[in-house]
């Protein structure tokens, strides 16, 4: 099918990446779990994993023009 | 379970991800021109794809809650459901069915049937699939609904009608190609959701090893308490206590029902003939994809027990450790009965326990830990506790567990808002992507194997791309009209699921002697199929698990043997169910004259096929290959949690 799925995930786990990151930071104090601020970590391990996926559909995209 | 309070940042999550999948949608219908875009994605898939698709069809929310409610119940021989009750049948999909499967060109697995049998089977099993994919969709949207209501507040009926609505919306779209990329989304989703909240739960709980010493305590403490005859590692192994016999292990199987039941007939009938799952693989490009579709779903699938299972382990270890402050949750309980009960821990004599004990344990309608209930009483009698720390104690002196709450307990102690949304939103994810799949499921087999087989026959391609869609609207109503009915009748609910058990059973005995020898004949096939589904009908009859009365659960026409659980009945059926039909079907082989002749049969049965060329793919990339690595690694897991 003509979409790349590696669009929409990389774009939506970017997204929610940088939310829980930004929400990490600016409420750092309501983000602790066990002592850690896991919103801003996961948030990283998010905006990573989506940024990754994104990089992939790019590299598809001009592999194929 | 306490309601949960969300945060904007929590719907922010929840709506950014319900806007990427009808935007999914959206994209995808501009591809949609033919039945077969709409219905079979046209055979287009990279693996990748349909291979997550594949597990994540599988992976529906109920599994999810489920497999958290068995590690807590069963410990880590609940992974018997992954590493013996999957791969293996996975592996054997990709190796030896796939090619006839694929190769054929048939669309659905009914379809298969036919062209291997005949319309009879086809007719057997493409309405049984039709009807219980419309029932599997609407008990997971009953489920979706009642836990959004129970949890978050919403009204049932909105929150049924929304999300229905959502899975419409992109499925309408985007047809099965979109159930499959939102299948892909949810299965990151789900992995990156649950991931914090396991890694969070071994943090608190001390680490593995901490945890295995908690749950080998817990252990000790059955056995002791109740008189079981658990060892210490009942929960922390996953073959030796197994081996030990039914009564040494808390599932109460024993090691023949496991691997030939669970292991053999279960598994392979599942994950090799189900169309939910095989569809996936078929929607692939090409045979080579449709092949790797199985094991590439198998890597992560290996790995899943680490994710599903291993929090509802965390969960008793931390129950059995006071200073944690956590409990597996009691079953749901009114807020009214809950003042009731309070008033009566008030009210009660602390001279007379055992009767304050009663009295609340009558106003709550639950049964309650006596010791942990008495000194509750004794501390307000010296103090004068505020209502809130008598409901507290009331709460943890409740004796029953609702396993069920365990994922969403855990969800709740560890994650803040905004890690909360994405757990949340994972969780509603696959509850939706469930009714996704079933539904693109149902309306392929209801298109091309009962309205263009049996109502409309000939027509335009145009006609049955359309009427696909209108059976997509269908069976989206119809799932909510079985959402409805599992609402308000529970035990029917059983039943039908009772009857499904019975239909599935001995599946795969017909696709084993049908892809495997060519003297199968179709007569053989349906009346083979048909005797194995009233053979499990009568071995349920006759037949009872320990602790359950004679009805719904078996033994209403006597009972001949009595099983230590209801698994090891449904295990030891399954098993005597394929026998049946097994032995019936070569029987009747044997009695009746083939209708077919070797060339109708080439590319459907094994020795006819000619063997795929291997082409230029290297040697170690050949499905063959790959599926014994996988073995190997399956075995060395098995072998490490011993």
């Amino acid at each position: 099918m003509g979409l790349d799925i590696r669009w929409p995930i990389g774009l939506m786990f970017t997204l929610i990446g940088v939310l829980l990151t930004g929400y990490g930071v600016f409420k750092a104090a309501d983000s602790v779990s066990l002592g850690l601020n896991i919103n801003m970590i996961w948030g990283i391990v998010l905006l990573v994993f989506g940024s990754l996926m994104l990089l992939g559909a790019i590299r598809g995209k001009n592999e194929k023009s | 379970m306490e309601p949960i309070k969300l945060l904007t940042i929590d719907y922010t999550i929840l709506i950014a991800y319900v806007a990427f999948v009808i935007g999914i949608g959206w994209a995808l219908s501009r591809y949609m021109k033919t039945s077969a875009d709409f219905l079979t994605s046209a055979r287009s898939i990279p693996t990748w794809v349909t291979g997550l698709a594949f597990i994540s069809a599988n992976l529906g929310a109920l599994e999810l809650v489920g497999m958290a409610a068995s590690g807590a119940k069963y410990g880590i021989s609940t992974a018997h459901f992954y590493w013996l009750g999957a791969i293996p049948a996975m592996i054997f999909l990709a190796v030896f069915m796939m090619p006839f499967y694929y190769g054929s060109k048939a669309r659905s697995v009914p379809e298969y049937l036919k062209m291997r049998f005949d319309e009879r089977v086809r007719a057997l099993n493409s309405v049984a699939f039709a009807v219980m994919t419309i029932f599997a969709s609407g008990i997971s949207m009953n489920a979706l609904a009642k836990l959004l209501n129970q949890l978050l507040g919403w009204n049932y009926d909105l929150a049924l009608w929304i999300c229905s609505g959502v899975v419409l919306m992109y499925v309408l779209k985007g047809g099965l190609t979109s159930a499959i990329y939102t299948e892909v989304l949810q299965f990151f989703m789900i992995v990156l959701g649950f991931a914090p909240v396991v890694y969070l739960g071994l943090k608190d709980v001390g680490g593995w090893g901490a945890m295995n010493h908690s749950l080998q305590g817990v252990a000790v403490e059955e056995a002791a308490s109740k008189g079981t005859e658990y060892a210490a590692n009942a929960w922390t192994s996953a073959w030796q206590p197994l081996l030990a016999g039914p009564a040494h292990n808390p599932m109460g199987v024993d090691l023949f029902a496991m691997v030939f039941g669970l292991g053999f007939v279960l598994s392979f009938g599942y994950w090799c003939t189900n169309f939910l799952v095989v569809q996936r693989a078929m929607a692939a490009k090409n045979m080579a994809a449709a092949r790797n579709t199985p094991l590439v779903a198998a890597v992560p699938k290996m790995f899943f027990p680490f994710l599903v299972i291993v929090p509802g382990m965390i969960a008793v270890a931390l129950t059995a450790m006071p200073s944690k402050d956590y409990r597996i949750p009691p079953p749901v309980i009114s807020q009214e009965n809950y003042s009731r009960a309070i008033v009566e821990v008030k009210s009660a004599n602390p001279a007379d326990l055992v009767a304050g004990v009663e009295a609340v344990e009558s106003a709550l309608g639950e049964k309650v830990d006596a010791k942990k209930l008495a000194s509750l009483i004794a501390d307000n009698a010296k103090g004068g506790l505020t209502d809130t720390q008598i409901k507290t104690g009331i709460y943890n002196s409740i004796a029953a567990y609702d396993y069920d709450g365990v994922i969403l307990s855990l969800v709740k102690k560890y994650c803040p808002p905004g890690l909360l949304g994405l757990a949340l939103t994972a969780l509603l994810a696959s509850f939706m992507s469930g009714m996704a799949g079933n539904v693109t499921a149902f309306n392929t087999v209801f298109t091309y194997d009962l309205y263009q087989a049996y109502f409309v026959k000939n027509q335009t391609d145009k006609h049955y791309f359309w009427a696909g869609k209108v059976v997509t609207v269908a069976g989206i109503i119809l799932s909510i009209a079985a959402a409805y009915f599992a609402s308000m009748y529970n035990n029917a609910m059983d039943i039908i699921q009772l009857v499904f058990g019975f239909v599935n059973a001995p599946l795969f005995a017909t696709f084993l002697l049908g892809m495997f020898w060519k003297r199968t004949t179709g007569t053989g096939a349906f009346l083979g199929l048909f005797l194995g589904i009233c053979g499990s009908a009568l071995f349920h009859a006759l037949t009872i698990a320990t602790g359950n009365l004679p009805g719904v659960k078996g033994g209403y026409l006597g009972v001949l043997h009595v099983f230590p659980s209801e698994m090891a009945q449904n295990f030891w059926l399954a098993s005597f169910a394929f026998i049946v039909c097994f032995a019936a079907t070569v029987a009747i082989s044997f009695a009746t004259k083939s209708q077919k002749t070797d060339e109708d049969l080439t590319g459907l049965v094994y020795s006819l096929t000619p063997k795929i060329k291997p082409g230029d793919v290297p040697f170690y990339l050949q499905p063959g290959v790959v599926g014994v690595v996988l073995l190997i690694a399956c075995l060395i897991m098995n072998f490490l949690f011993w």
